[in-house]
């Protein structure tokens, strides 16, 4: 609940702040529709040659790119811009004033910077997931629903605890800002279902970077083609990584001793 | 070349050079930004070549993974990043003090660029000779291709970049350039060869790459060193890499004196 309220206090700083530059919000139309169409042009491309990929049909494709595009908008509101924020504070010593609150440092840093006008990635993901859906005619079942929601929660859990493992470890090297690059240059292969690739890049896809676990996923389990024991498996992933990146975290902040001047 | 010219990019490029060595887990980064998409695309050809009985318009699975991984070094070596680094260039007032040296910015970049390029080939060779193994490419070479090929690539290398650095331009009349970048990379994308050999697109879009530049950009050295393209298509490709280079050169030197006169300096 606390949780909540600082986001909630903390989206409307964001809101006010963006507010200002109302023409960001049209680029940002832009970027988005650009960036979608995109994706959708490729796909369109290769399924003008074929029927199936690796099993896959184009409406499910398409739905997959909705499940992309949403984890995508997911991280670009939050995570991204705040824990790339705590990185810089990290080397300025500006940490300080978030250590001293009265509240989680983990969940301060974590949610500090709000983009609002990054909800246009998230909400053309849902309109293209709902395209997608109604293309394969799919009668999502309750059951589907269901697996659907609790694959993307686990998924959105293991992007969170890898995005925390990756920012911690700017503790003991102060210059990274780069390795965030890491994250954003895999996750593009995310826009096709992991099971295209061969298997030494999907084992580095679902186990180094979790992409396969945040996207192909949740597609699967509303495309009907996710089975218990697979979605179990995601469920004990995310739980697995939450606690471990909690644990690194603390590991980390012990090494802080403030840079301030 | 002058010899002021010469000991300038001399200079340059030892600058560059240092700074790359500097900066080696940023370049480790770089290269996985270049790799990752033409693996994607490779993997989803191949595939689809598999699906559809091994071979869809000319190209099988291992024809798929020599496209490919030419591919990856002719992008990477023609390819520039200077399209980015103009926003914070304007952003942060840096114009002021490159454009109170005694020689047109262009240079610098140039040298820089090249310095990098040089660099880099010495981790990405050996990466992309490894994926050569994980995708068991076929080549069939011959001497005549692999001669055209580098003329082709140095043509590519200079029609890309004076584009680019014509485009990056737009800086100095709007501050959105992030629109601007995104258009182009999008576009070439799609008409470079790069979501998929131009052989390979929809007709209409086979069309817009014949009378767009961006073609001649990647994917034209990328087929000639496979030996894909008939002595006429050689001679027309690198006709049009030579108009198109042409032409963007007069677009940039019609647009940089203008350029230079909205320019007002962002004090620091």
């Amino acid at each position: 609940m606390r949780a909540l309220s600082i986001l909630w206090l903390f989206a409307k700083l964001g809101f006010q702040n963006e507010a200002a530059y109302r023409a960001n919000f049209w680029v940002q139309i832009f970027e988005s529709v650009l960036n979608i169409a995109s994706a959708l042009g490729a796909v369109a491309i290769v399924f003008a040659r074929t029927d199936t990929l690796a099993g896959w049909r184009a409406g499910e494709l398409v739905a997959l790119l909705g499940v992309y595009f949403v984890v995508y908008g997911a991280i670009h509101i939050v995570i991204s811009p705040s824990l790339t924020k705590f990185m810089e504070d990290v080397r300025t010593g500006a940490l300080d004033f978030t250590l001293v609150k009265p509240a989680d440092a983990q969940l301060l840093v974590s949610l500090s910077e709000v983009r609002v006008w990054k909800l246009v990635d998230l909400l053309l993901g849902v309109v293209i997931l709902g395209y997608g859906l109604w293309r394969i005619a799919a009668d999502v079942g309750a059951l589907e629903a269901l697996g659907f929601a609790i694959a993307l929660v686990a998924g959105a859990l293991t992007v969170y605890g890898f995005w925390i493992v990756l920012a911690t470890c700017a503790f003991w090297f102060v210059r990274l800002e780069n390795v965030l690059m890491i994250f954003w240059n895999m996750y593009q292969a995310g826009r096709w279902p992991v099971d295209v690739y061969p298997r030494w890049l999907r084992w580095t896809l679902t186990g180094l970077v979790p992409v396969a676990l945040a996207v192909t996923v949740p597609a699967e389990a509303l495309a009907g083609r996710l089975s218990a024991r697979n979605l179990a498996l995601a469920c004990a992933v995310a739980l697995a990584v939450t606690l471990g990146s909690r644990w690194f975290w603390k590991i980390g902040l012990r090494r802080y001793s403030g840079a301030s001047s | 070349m002058t010899p002021f010219l010469r000991q300038l990019y001399a200079a340059f490029l030892r600058v560059a050079v240092a700074v790359e060595l500097q900066y080696r887990a940023s370049s480790v980064i770089w290269l996985l930004g270049v790799i990752v998409e033409p693996v994607i695309y490779l993997a989803i050809w191949s595939a689809v070549a598999t699906a559809q009985g091994g071979e869809i318009g000319g190209f099988g699975p291992q024809d798929f993974a020599a496209y490919y991984l030419v591919l990856t070094l002719v992008n990477q070596i023609t390819g520039g990043w200077h399209m980015w680094e103009f926003q914070f260039r304007v952003q942060q007032g840096q114009f002021a003090f490159l454009l109170l040296r005694p020689v047109h910015p262009i240079h610098g970049d140039l040298a820089e660029n090249l310095a990098h390029k040089a660099v880099m080939q010495v981790v990405l060779v050996p990466v992309v000779i490894g994926l050569g193994f994980a995708f068991a490419p076929r080549f069939a070479l011959d001497a005549a291709s692999l001669a055209l090929f580098l003329p082709a690539l140095v043509l590519a290398f200079a029609l890309r970049f004076v584009v680019e650095w014509t485009l990056a331009l737009a800086c100095f009349w709007t501050t959105r350039i992030m629109a601007v970048n995104q258009t182009y990379f999008a576009v070439l994308f799609f008409l470079s060869g790069r979501v998929a050999p131009i052989a390979l697109l929809p007709h209409w879009l086979q069309g817009a790459a014949d009378a767009l530049p961006f073609r001649w950009m990647v994917a034209f050295p990328v087929e000639l060193a496979l030996g894909r393209l008939s002595p006429a298509e050689i001679a027309a490709g690198l006709a049009a890499q030579a108009v198109w280079l042409g032409l963007a050169w007069l677009g940039l030197a019609a647009l940089w004196p203008r350029a230079l006169r909205r320019f007002s300096a962002v004090g620091t």
